[in-house]
């Protein structure tokens, strides 16, 4: 595989299965020309009148969609690890005899597991979206066919719209629907808030399949997902389990030290002025944002300082706080509890937000660069301010990209993560995998003090003379390998099995094999 | 040489920080030694240069050694190393191999220093240990006692005395909690010379006791050149304790405070803990009074429920309406709520600054009573505002100078 040298250093590859790729070029360097790709042009005719589009199963359904060998098939990530879905399609996929499909899901989850011996037996040839638990170890043993591409939930719909990826079939599990294809997520049993992730693959698939486990009666209200965009209806006896939505990362860590780092991330948010009133603020997924939340609620009310928005993943935690007035309105891209989901579906103030609304690339503006300050986390931040989210610093593929990337264009962006993780440490000489260029990262929380890039001198000026324990990123990387050694650099193989997309749709980093 | 196979350390799906090693001694054949790792691709090499390292300073050229390592530092490394060699040779003289020194180490400690909040930290467990500096309690005490099974009260000590050399434990005071006597008088060697300020002695029945601890401390530091002071606290924990409380905490002028632990306490009373905890009344006064007729301060004994913080509140009120200036803590978030609870509020410093003013300016007049608003204001009264000052002071809530600047 050929590989040149992007910007920032890194080698990445220059053809990604077959498509030509374009190596990073530095922050805002890349401007695409031309026009949006577009579905094939439908006629209503072609559907019945009376708008009942079920089909008996999920096989008739694809083929009636006319699948082959080799297609595009997607699917969303709104029930997280409760997804019941994917294994089902490809199940189907496999009793049909299909070859080579290329899976591309919002996101994955470990869940799906069983998908790796599918690709083991042919059906699947590749899976382009976030690969972590068993399916990042079969992408970094080297087992997967084709490279892996990881891209942010804004990076996705860059691809579908510059026509990157190309969709042949959506298949969209909605937890309600009605015969026509009109679909939302806030009702029913399955019910899991917004069904936004599949809104571009809804709009340009080739097909689009909707699944539901609660067929309603026309017409299903709202319709998040409009029906004059599918294809078919397929009943399905389950599609997700939303008790499972609130998986690994959306639990509020309960380890003293890590709500202590949030606290701290809290405190610099409100003594660096970023909290006042009419400000907006977002955070991730993982325990340690979610509880910075928390102390921030209780800051703000001793402030008696409210937001205008918040930017979610909404969770219980956001919902009270929009429920006590202490924020305007929630806009929110995917639900991360049951909290969230009810308040999506009763409160009008609680808005379902898509990634092109929140992120794309190829918007008219996005709302991430209008947030004032955005907290996530991170698996290792180097001495630059680089950072990484999806390997772990054996070389492992751990994690997603989801919106991560696409945040960073907030006014101000702090990542929340502990010095060191069991002797492994967090801050180091360089990135294993860089997944955001360090001039985007302003500042680091950690449980040894907070580092602040010195390109914002205007945050170090802010927080000057209270109290806070702001260090040199050096100095907390020096009290780490005191206390842990000087670490080792992981020995990889020079074997790419991955990319890493910027949210331009141009290579960032690679990912290497692991050595077994 | 027979063979005998002993391991030290714990493993496990659970197991954070730490590690678990098996030894089998041998009589040739050199150092057979292996890591098993989550973190070999990056400590690898240098866990296993460092296990070659503690083997040879400990006097082991043969041997058979299997690791299991769960992310532990090199200080945990060495300890469980070492508790390992000395499990299989109870009988040799083992030298000591002592990690380097970290920040913290050698730091001095006061007298009449801040100790609203102790911290306990179970002495076996290395996890805890390494961050507990950022919760900001008072002092952190390393246990070697009751969080501690029968089976691993060697491994430790070991532990402790190396986390005491080189955690970082930033400006807490280092604390031990020593086993009962006579077996804890065997730990304070190793404590003193790893820099620990204040032991704490449980179960604590007579001043001869404390005499006895005093003696020892003293013949150590003595002996080893160690030029900082090692403290005591006695725990009161049995009804006999708490008759002897007054001569325990006067025994030593090592003695810095007196506490109390009310679990064991009520056990030998025989009744029964309540939530109003009348049973312990006199106990908690007896012990107050016994640390204030002694100079020394007085703390409170630990609230169990770790979630219920209203309630860790409330009992500190009535701990610091008794008199008493502080209390341990066994979760890290009790922490901020024992330091707020036995710090002077901003309400109770502003009135404790009138009643002083007041009180100069009356003495000032040759008067020796004065009225603040409707309450008569006598020299009790002053020493307590002074006492609040005081703490306020520590605390950083108000200014050393704070009269003079008033006056300007």
């Amino acid at each position: 595989m050929k590989l040149v040298k992007n910007a920032l250093g890194r080698m990445v590859p220059t053809d990604i299965n077959g498509t030509p790729a374009v190596p990073f070029p530095g922050l805002g360097k890349h401007r695409p020309t031309g026009r949006k790709a577009g579905p094939p042009i439908p006629t209503c005719l072609d559907y019945p009148e009376d708008g009942d589009k079920t089909v008996p199963d999920l096989r008739a359904a694809l083929e009636k969609c006319g699948i082959r060998d080799g297609m595009t098939i997607s699917t969303h990530h709104h029930f997280r690890d409760g997804d019941l879905l994917a294994n089902q399609l490809f199940a189907t996929c496999a009793e049909m005899g299909l070859k080579d499909l290329v899976w591309f899901p919002s996101a994955s989850f470990p869940c799906h597991e069983p998908l790796t011996k599918l690709m083991d037996s042919g059906v699947i040839h590749h899976i382009e979206g976030s690969l972590n638990g068993p399916l990042g170890d079969y992408c970094t043993a080297g087992k997967m066919r084709g490279l892996g591409v990881l891209r942010s939930h804004g990076g996705r719909w860059q691809a579908i719209q510059d026509g990157e990826v190309h969709i042949d079939i959506a298949v969209i599990a909605a937890p309600a629907a009605d015969p026509f294809g009109n679909a939302n997520g806030v009702q029913g049993p399955s019910a899991c808030g917004s069904l936004y992730f599949a809104l571009a693959d809804s709009t340009y698939a080739d097909k689009v399949i909707v699944c539901t486990d609660n067929l309603v009666t026309f017409p299903c209200v709202p319709w998040q997902i409009q029906g004059n965009n599918v294809d078919s209806v397929v009943r399905l006896e389950r599609i997700g389990d939303p008790g499972k939505i609130v998986s690994g990362t959306t639990e509020v860590t309960r380890s003293p030290d890590r709500l202590y780092i949030a606290e701290l991330t809290a405190r610099f948010i409100r003594d660096s002025g970023i909290m006042r009133d009419g400000f907006s603020f977002q955070a991730g997924a993982g325990g340690t944002s979610l509880a910075f939340a928390v102390y921030l609620q209780e800051m703000m009310r001793a402030a008696g300082v409210k937001a205008r928005f918040i930017r979610a993943g909404s969770n219980r935690h956001l919902v009270a706080m929009l429920e006590q007035g202490l924020t305007d309105y929630i806009l929110d891209g995917q639900t991360f509890d049951l909290e969230g989901v009810r308040s999506m579906r009763d409160n009008p103030r609680h808005v379902a937000t898509s990634p092109f609304t929140s992120y794309s690339f190829h918007g008219k503006g996005n709302f991430a660069s209008m947030v004032d300050v955005v907290v996530l986390g991170a698996t290792e931040v180097d001495v630059n301010f680089n950072a990484n989210v999806v390997t772990h610093s054996d070389g492992r593929l751990r994690h997603g990209i989801g919106g991560w990337q696409n945040c960073m264009y907030a006014r101000c962006t702090i990542l929340s993560v502990p010095a060191m993780r069991d002797r492994l440490p967090v801050i180091v000489d360089e990135v294993t995998t860089l997944c955001a260029p360090g001039e985007l990262v302003d500042v680091i929380v950690t449980e040894l003090g907070i580092a602040v890039n010195p390109l914002r001198r205007d945050l170090l000026d802010a927080v000057k003379g209270k109290g806070l324990p702001v260090r040199a990123i050096q100095d907390i990387k020096a009290d780490i390998e005191r206390m842990c050694g000087k670490p080792a650099r992981p020995g990889l193989t020079d074997n790419v099995v991955a990319a890493v997309k910027w949210v331009d749709g141009t290579v960032l980093d690679s990912v290497y094999q692991v050595p077994v | 040489m027979m063979a005998t196979t002993v391991s030290a350390g714990r493993r496990g799906k659970d197991v954070r920080s730490d590690l678990w090693v098996e030894l089998e001694l041998r009589d040739s054949g050199g150092i057979d030694l292996q890591v098993n790792s989550k973190i070999d691709f990056m400590y690898g090499e240098a866990n296993r240069k460092l296990a070659q390292d503690v083997l040879k300073a400990l006097g082991v050229s043969n041997a058979r050694v299997c690791i299991e390592d769960s992310g532990a530092l090199p200080f945990v490394i060495m300890a469980r190393i070492e508790t390992a060699v000395r499990r299989a040779q109870p009988q040799r003289k083992i030298p000591e191999f002592l990690p380097d020194a970290g920040p913290s180490f050698g730091r001095p400690t006061t007298r009449d220093r801040w100790r609203r909040s102790r911290l306990y930290l179970p002495g076996n467990e290395p996890k805890f240990m390494l961050n507990a500096r950022i919760h900001e309690p008072d002092a952190v005490i390393l246990d070697l006692e009751d969080s501690v099974p029968p089976g691993d009260k060697d491994a430790a000590l070991i532990l402790v005395r190396n986390a005491l050399r080189a955690v970082d434990f930033g400006d807490c005071e280092r604390m031990v909690r020593i086993n009962q006597l006579p077996g804890g008088m065997d730990e304070l060697e190793p404590l003193a010379l790893a820099g620990v300020n204040v032991i704490l002695i449980p179960k604590c029945e007579s001043a001869d006791e404390v005499q006895a601890v005093d003696r020892h401390v003293a013949g150590i530091l003595q002996k080893h050149h160690v030029k900082n002071d090692v403290f005591l606290i006695p725990i009161v924990e049995t009804c006999e304790g708490m008759f002897e409380a007054r001569r325990i905490a006067r025994a030593s002028r090592r003695v810095v405070a007196l506490t109390y632990g009310l679990e064991d306490y009520v056990a030998d009373l025989g009744g029964s803990k309540t939530q109003a905890g009348l049973e312990s009344l006199w106990a908690r006064s007896q012990a107050v009074n016994a640390a204030k007729a002694a100079g020394v301060q007085a703390i409170d004994t630990v609230f169990a429920d770790v979630e219920d913080m209203a309630a860790l509140e409330a009992s500190c009120r009535a701990a610091r309406e008794l008199g008493f200036e502080g209390k341990g803590c066994i979760h890290p978030r009790q922490i901020p709520v024992v330091n707020s609870a036995f710090t002077p509020s901003a309400a109770e410093i502003e009135k404790a600054q009138k009643i002083v003013l007041a009180f100069e300016e009356a003495q000032a007049r040759g008067r020796n009573v004065v009225c603040v608003g409707s309450k008569m204001v006598d020299p009790p009264v002053v020493q307590r505002a002074l006492k609040t000052i005081e703490l306020a002071v520590g605390a950083g809530r108000l200014n050393v100078d704070w009269d003079k600047q008033e006056d300007q």
